[in-house]
């Protein structure tokens, strides 16, 4: 018999990972955005959980919309990845400082 | 230790160690790999859930679409990976001790007394004709249905954002031009050259 208990520690487990993983690869933007979707997938998993525990489908359903939000965000970083390696010729965010008064 | 439990501890074990191994990684094209490996345990434990909708997805959407992508773009910019190892190890102390914490705060309030089987009790399988797609559709298209078309103009909208970021205009893009191809004489297109015969024009 699996608890709700070990569903959320290890999603909880993967979140931090996903956490630490922003600090260790802080200047690859890249990476960065593969920890988010890391993140997005230990938090989907606690829906889930708490979805299948309760009984309720509506968890699920806010996944759903979780996962449409998460494409819509990874298409538009890209893009914006890519605008910046044309410009910038880097995808370093220590390069990114104009903005730096 | 029942079965169930033992696909839960091996798909667990395979989502942690990926994900560890992940972040760790300094080849991104490698990390992009464990992260496919990762939503696919991810997948494989919300079918442990009876999520069997979002589970393929999870796979259909993220492998097949979002890591795809990732990979081209990985494979389209020549990262200079050498620059980036160099601050690698600068913040892994501070990442790790957040990290640590972070999952002490939460192990103490998500423990077994809090959420164990005593206080929330496993619910009873469900029948094997039971269709997840058909229930979860009927609350979809009724309750949620003006969430959902939300979502569909969210996408839309992120195609239009993502064309309109990386369209190139200039020397690039071939465009038509109506009123110059409408407008055009035939002085333009055309041009008379009067080659004069005999000896010096003949080609040899």
């Amino acid at each position: 018999m699996i608890a709700l208990s070990d569903y959320l520690i290890l999603s909880a487990i993967v979140f931090c990972i996903g956490l630490a993983g922003i600090f260790i690869n802080r200047t690859n933007i890249i990476m960065l955005l593969m920890c988010v979707e890391l993140i997005l997938a230990a938090v989907n998993t606690n829906f889930i959980a708490f979805s299948y525990y309760g009984n309720d489908v509506a968890g699920q359903i806010f996944v759903f919309f979780i996962l449409t939000v998460a494409a819509a965000e990874v298409a538009i970083g890209l893009a914006i990845l890519t605008l910046m390696y044309r410009n910038r010729g880097s995808i370093d965010v220590d390069v990114t400082n104009s903005l730096k008064g | 230790m029942e079965f169930t439990a033992i696909l839960f501890y091996l798909f667990g074990f395979c989502f942690v160690a990926s994900a560890t191994l992940m972040v760790t990684s300094r080849n991104t094209m490698k990390a992009a790999m464990l992260l496919i490996l990762s939503f696919f345990s991810a997948a494989s434990i919300w079918l442990l859930l009876e999520a069997e909708f979002l589970a393929i997805t999870l796979i259909l959407v993220y492998v097949g679409a979002v890591m795809v992508l990732f990979l081209f773009v990985i494979k389209m910019l020549n990262v200079d990976q050498s620059t980036l190892r160099a601050k690698f190890t600068k913040y892994l102390p501070l990442g790790v001790a957040v990290a640590a914490i972070v999952i002490g705060q939460m192990v103490l309030v998500l423990n077994a007394g809090q959420f164990g089987l005593d206080a929330v009790a496993e619910p009873a399988r469900h029948a094997p004709d039971y269709s997840n797609i058909t229930e979860l559709a009927n609350l979809l298209y009724t309750a949620y249905v003006y969430p959902f078309e939300l979502a569909a103009v969210l996408l839309l909208i992120a195609i239009i954002a993502a064309i309109t970021l990386v369209h190139r205009t200039g020397s690039r893009s071939k465009k038509q031009n109506i009123s110059e191809q409408v407008n055009v004489q035939a002085k333009d297109r055309m041009r008379i050259v009067s080659i004069p015969s005999g000896k010096n024009g003949e080609k040899k």
